[in-house]
């Protein structure tokens, strides 16, 4: 059905729900390459004052996307939780913002409240929010997940150490592997991503990881971040495969383009439960997003990109992810112009993620084709700290050589806990301080922490 | 009392660690943060890597060096204006602007088995440094091959070389464009080999070389893979993801260091 808007003597029209969301989306260059942006800064807050006056039911009773088209809102109206809705059931997305900001939304609330609220409603009601209000809700959000430590416990930041090269070698990415560690990163996961999806070559790869996490008995997980069906065919042949990886979007026909579809994915959850290598929880599933996926793969049916990036995550929570992250900035100016819309983007993704119950963390990146910086970076990084993001990359010096781009590095990861106060994954933590590499303030130590010299001296 | 003074920059005991990765490790750090050395030198290289995206075609320098190449050179633009349209409307820079188009209608081109386009892409600098160099890398393998002329697009991205390629009626089209400037390698350029191109064609349908400059995949190796893989289009009558580039080299992880933070194959373990 149609909704319309007046002001003054203009009445604005918008045809559907979906025109109505895209419309009153913040602006960013994505939406405008896909025709589908607010014409004027007028019809976008009269699609806003539109999208406001909107019964947070209608999302349960208009699909953006046709049911019988697909399988992703399939999966979202056939899962939500009537029961956990009720407490909001009654709020227009206006009032839902409203309440959302109040006291009665407090951790507990918010997370019962999780299963009855679809990506559609977080996505509307984050349409009305400033930075602000989108770290405020975001912070009284805790989304707890355990394999080998314990990720996003208040006042935690992990980092995921991304020792990345650009043709595997194996002792270049030992050497990232160990300054990462060195400089307190890797709570998250260790994850590759490797040159190739060669199998021979990432299974290659998952026999090191195993093998330097069982050496030095460090709490935490590996990940070779290749295909799914790569991953399963490695699990298939007895390789040590903790955490099972992919890109995932917030269409069916996007999925498609990822070689991907909700039954192959629950084929490798399964597998890599059936393992049991997790020591202290079994969350197995490590996903990636990031707005303008869909509509790159022109599998968006014209819905904006910030709506189809949230999609996604009612595909990860089917799965009980250990992390979620959007790579916010790395999809180029076609999709996120600048900095300011990085930010925003990224922000939102966090709220949206965390308010659906994802173990949400951010790429907090850049590319050499974007107009944003080190600044921008630095700038999003510490909102993150406030907003209680789960986890970051961390990378040497922020420069992936093998990805070519920008994102953060062990160094902004101290920084980040040193200015907030927040430290790593409590069993990583003990580690860290077990072996000499930080001290009770969290500073790193300025020597060589004995348990590596010997590493070092092999190469000598 | 001076002796007692920490330094300013604590300097990592595994700097030794640097020859065996171009990643920025061993850094060190003031307070937890970059030391000011690697601080500027990353701002250095992403300064590079943001004016090797922004800086226009350098058409003084280069129109001569490709003239020299011997083949009749037709200067065209994408239906992107600019630099701004360009980052924000790839649609556009796919596609040829109307008097671009026209020139290319005007020619009546009778046909060839092969044409060879370049465009700016996300590197002008590529381009800039690179083009006729790799072209001159290129032409001498090409005896026997009938040529069509050269074109020079600004603002281009990949498949505009499926709207030029189909009006000159080529066989096989090629395209040598400026990559996404990385922060280490601002100069890069790329080669799509595409089989019948014309508009619409997709990435699949293509063949790609990349990372070739100086410092990455060197002209003449380059050359080599790029003639392998137009003989072999030309015999099978096609490209993509059907023509393999069996040229290349598997990497492995196989470096005789392994991995040093493993002992004896875990004897040291616990």
């Amino acid at each position: 059905m149609a909704y319309t808007q007046t002001l003054g003597s203009t009445r604005y029209r918008f045809a559907d729900l979906k025109t109505l969301l895209a419309k009153a989306t913040p602006l960013r260059s994505g939406d405008c390459l896909a025709g589908i942006a607010a014409a004027t800064a007028e019809e976008r807050v009269a699609a806003q004052l539109a999208l406001a006056e909107l019964p947070l039911q209608t999302f349960l009773d208009e699909a953006v996307i046709p049911y019988e088209d697909d399988e992703v809102t399939r999966l979202i109206i056939d899962g939500h939780d009537a029961a956990a809705f009720v407490p909001v059931a009654h709020l227009t997305v206006g009032d839902f913002r409203n309440w959302l900001l109040g006291p009665q939304a407090d951790e507990r609330t918010l997370a019962a409240l999780a299963a009855g609220l679809t990506p559609e409603m977080v996505a509307a009601v984050s349409k009305l929010m400033r930075v602000q209000d989108l770290i405020a809700v975001a912070r009284k959000c805790r989304v707890i997940t355990r394999f080998r430590d314990t990720i996003g416990l208040r006042g935690r930041l992990s980092t995921r150490l991304q020792p990345n090269h650009p043709t595997d070698d194996a002792t270049g990415i030992a050497a990232s592997i160990l300054d990462g560690l060195l400089y307190g990163n890797g709570d998250a996961v260790i994850g590759i991503n490797p040159a190739t999806d060669n199998l021979a070559q990432v299974s290659e790869l998952l026999v090191m990881l195993d093998a330097v996490i069982r050496e030095y008995a460090i709490p935490t997980q590996s990940c070779v971040l290749t295909h799914v069906t790569t991953t399963i065919e490695a699990m298939a042949r007895g390789v040590p495969v903790d955490l099972v990886f992919q890109s995932i979007a917030g269409t069916e026909a996007a999925n498609a383009s990822f070689g991907v579809s909700l039954a192959l994915l629950d084929e490798a959850h399964q597998a890599a439960l059936a393992l049991g290598r997790g020591s202290i929880g079994d969350n197995v599933m490590y996903f990636e997003t990031g707005q303008g996926s869909a509509l790159s793969a022109n599998a968006h049916h014209g819905v904006d990109q910030q709506t189809c990036e949230a999609r996604a995550y009612a595909v990860a929570r089917r799965f009980r992810p250990l992390l979620v992250n959007t790579v916010v900035g790395f999809i180029g100016p076609e999709y996120l112009y600048d900095g300011k819309q990085i930010i925003r983007a990224g922000l939102e993704d966090h709220f949206c993620g965390k308010l659906l119950g994802v173990p949400m963390g951010c790429d907090v990146c850049y590319t050499n084709h974007a107009e944003a910086d080190q600044d921008d970076m630095d700038t999003l990084l510490t909102l993150f700290g406030v907003a209680g993001c789960s986890y970051i990359m961390g990378i040497p010096g922020a420069d992936d050589i093998m990805l070519n781009y920008q994102t953060t590095s062990f160094h902004d990861a101290l920084y980040l806990r040193q200015t907030q106060g927040l430290r790593p994954a409590p069993e990583f933590e003990d580690w860290l301080l077990a072996n000499g590499i930080l001290d009770a303030e969290l500073r790193p130590a300025d020597t060589l922490p004995p348990r590596f010299a010997p590493a070092l001296a092999r190469l000598n | 009392m001076s002796e007692h003074k920490a330094p300013l920059v604590v300097d990592n005991p595994w700097t030794a660690l640097r020859r065996y990765t171009d990643a920025r490790i061993a850094l060190g750090r003031a307070g937890v943060s970059l030391p000011t050395a690697a601080q500027l030198a990353f701002q250095l290289d992403h300064a590079r890597a943001r004016d090797a995206v922004h800086l226009p075609l350098d058409r003084a320098a280069l129109l001569p060096r490709l003239q020299g190449c011997g083949l009749d050179l037709i200067e065209l633009h994408s239906a992107a204006a600019d630099r701004h349209v360009y980052l924000q409307r790839p649609d556009l820079g796919r596609r040829l602007d109307a008097a671009s188009r026209a020139r290319l209608d005007a020619l009546a081109a009778p046909g060839c088995e092969l044409a060879f386009v370049i465009a700016d892409g996300l590197s002008a600098r590529a381009v800039n440094e690179h083009a006729a160099a790799m072209l001159a890398a290129i032409l001498p393998r090409l005896d026997g091959w009938r040529l069509g002329p050269l074109t020079l697009v600004e603002q281009g991205r990949v498949a505009i070389g499926d709207e030029i390629g189909a009006g000159l009626r080529a066989d096989i089209v090629v395209v040598l464009i400026g990559e996404r400037p990385g922060l280490s390698s601002p100069d890069s350029l790329g080669l799509y080999l595409t089989h019948a191109p014309r508009p619409g064609r997709s990435d699949a349908e293509r063949n790609c070389i990349s990372n070739v400059r100086p410092a990455g995949q060197s002209f003449a190796a380059a050359a080599h893979r790029l003639h392998h893989l137009l003989a072999e289009s030309r015999r099978r009558g096609l490209s993509g993801v059907a023509l393999k580039d069996d040229t290349e080299l598997t990497t492995l992880a196989s470096d005789c260091q392994g991995s040093f933070l493993l002992g004896v194959q875990g004897s040291d373990a616990g």
